[in-house]
């Protein structure tokens, strides 16, 4: 596909997801208390957007995974939540 | 359109979802043992269910023509309890020999524990014993990197695997080219708010190529969708993909990879 191709197919897509995003933010910022690791991991992955490089889909999935090597010890629950923090969440 | 659906929980889905994946050209549906959305309390509970996927799941798919394969295992979400997956591991051997198995799975790793790695390598070993096919589950999320490592250094570690013979299901951008550099098979996993959509999936086979990877839809009593495969297919049409090269994509090499198994035949 040429550049536009893909503008004519995926911008309307990208428009709507990135004002989500904004949205997102807009409501976690004017909710009262603290936040936890997941908003510092959003914001730590936004610059990645900006980047003229290839591979920005692999960049904020990088940016998001446990980057530790060793099985743990146990489990702490089934899920996954999306970032890591650092720690078992 | 026709196509293979090689990873799919049909025991949590409706007789209608059959019928609309028949509809939309699926000519075989392969489902790998999985979570329950619980724990079961027993290996009972896991010799119930394996007769589910080996006499009453077939008989359910066949209503509407569609040949049903199943893949046995414990999944890695029990495999905590070693005691447990050990009990459940003892009973796979006398269900091998059933004619839809095509083998051991969807086995792999969730969290990235001590006692979820030893139960995948002794699903390996117990693999390799019985000379059966692998698929194995990546874990989700910020897990998944990690978790794809030590199931990659795992498999490697076992002499007997041979790479062709087992596909690492649900890669995504960050994960995939370690999966195919390493000689095995790749799986895209088609799912609504985690894994790919269908126009991520097109991205990564336009840049990883075609050759041994499968599309498949791991729907579950999750919000998933059955029809993600041919959601995916149109999807690279509407890219300029040719038929040819879409049909090789989600009807080939899924024939290529099951065909491995001699029990996987389909009209």
């Amino acid at each position: 596909m040429t550049r536009q191709q893909v503008l004519d197919l995926y911008f309307m897509d990208a428009r709507c997801k990135l004002i989500e995003l904004a949205a997102f933010l807009d409501r976690v910022e004017r909710s009262d208390g603290e936040a936890d690791f997941r908003l510092a991991a959003i914001r730590e992955a936004l610059p990645l957007l900006q980047s003229a490089q290839q591979d920005k889909a692999k960049a904020v999935l990088l940016s998001l995974s446990d980057p530790t090597k060793e099985p743990l010890l146990a489990a702490p629950g089934k899920g996954a939540c999306g970032a890591w923090p650092g720690a078992p969440c | 359109m026709r196509y293979i659906e090689p990873h799919a929980h049909m025991v949590s889905r409706t007789t209608a979802d059959y019928e609309a994946m028949r509809l939309a050209g699926c000519e075989a549906v392969c489902e790998p043992a999985f979570w329950a959305g619980f724990d079961r309390s027993s290996a009972d509970g896991f010799y119930d269910y394996f007769c589910q996927l080996t006499d009453y799941e077939p008989k359910r798919a066949a209503r509407f023509g569609l040949p049903h394969f199943s893949w046995l295992c414990i999944n890695p979400k029990e495999s905590e309890d070693m005691g447990l997956a050990r009990e459940v591991l003892a009973l796979i051997p006398s269900f091998l020999e059933r004619p839809n198995v095509l083998g051991i799975g969807e086995i792999g790793l969730n969290k990235n524990t001590r006692n979820e790695l030893a139960i995948l390598e002794e699903h390996i070993d117990l693999a390799a014993r019985f000379n059966q096919l692998i698929l194995v589950h990546t874990p989700h999320l910020e897990d998944k990197l990690k978790g794809t490592k030590l199931i990659l250094d795992a498999l490697k570690a076992d002499s007997r695997i041979q790479p062709g013979r087992v596909i690492i299901d649900h890669v995504e951008e960050h994960t995939v080219s370690l999966v195919l550099d390493a000689g095995f098979w790749a799986g895209i996993t088609l799912y609504p708010e985690s894994k790919a959509t269908p126009a991520r999936a097109a991205d990564m086979v336009e840049q990883a190529g075609m050759q041994n990877i499968w599309l498949n839809c791991a729907c579950d009593w999750g919000r998933s969708e059955p029809l993600a495969v041919p959601q995916t297919a149109l999807e690279m049409r509407r890219r300029g993909h040719c038929a040819t090269a879409v049909d090789d994509l989600i009807y080939g090499n899924p024939l290529r990879f099951l065909s491995q198994s001699p029990r996987f035949k389909i009209a």
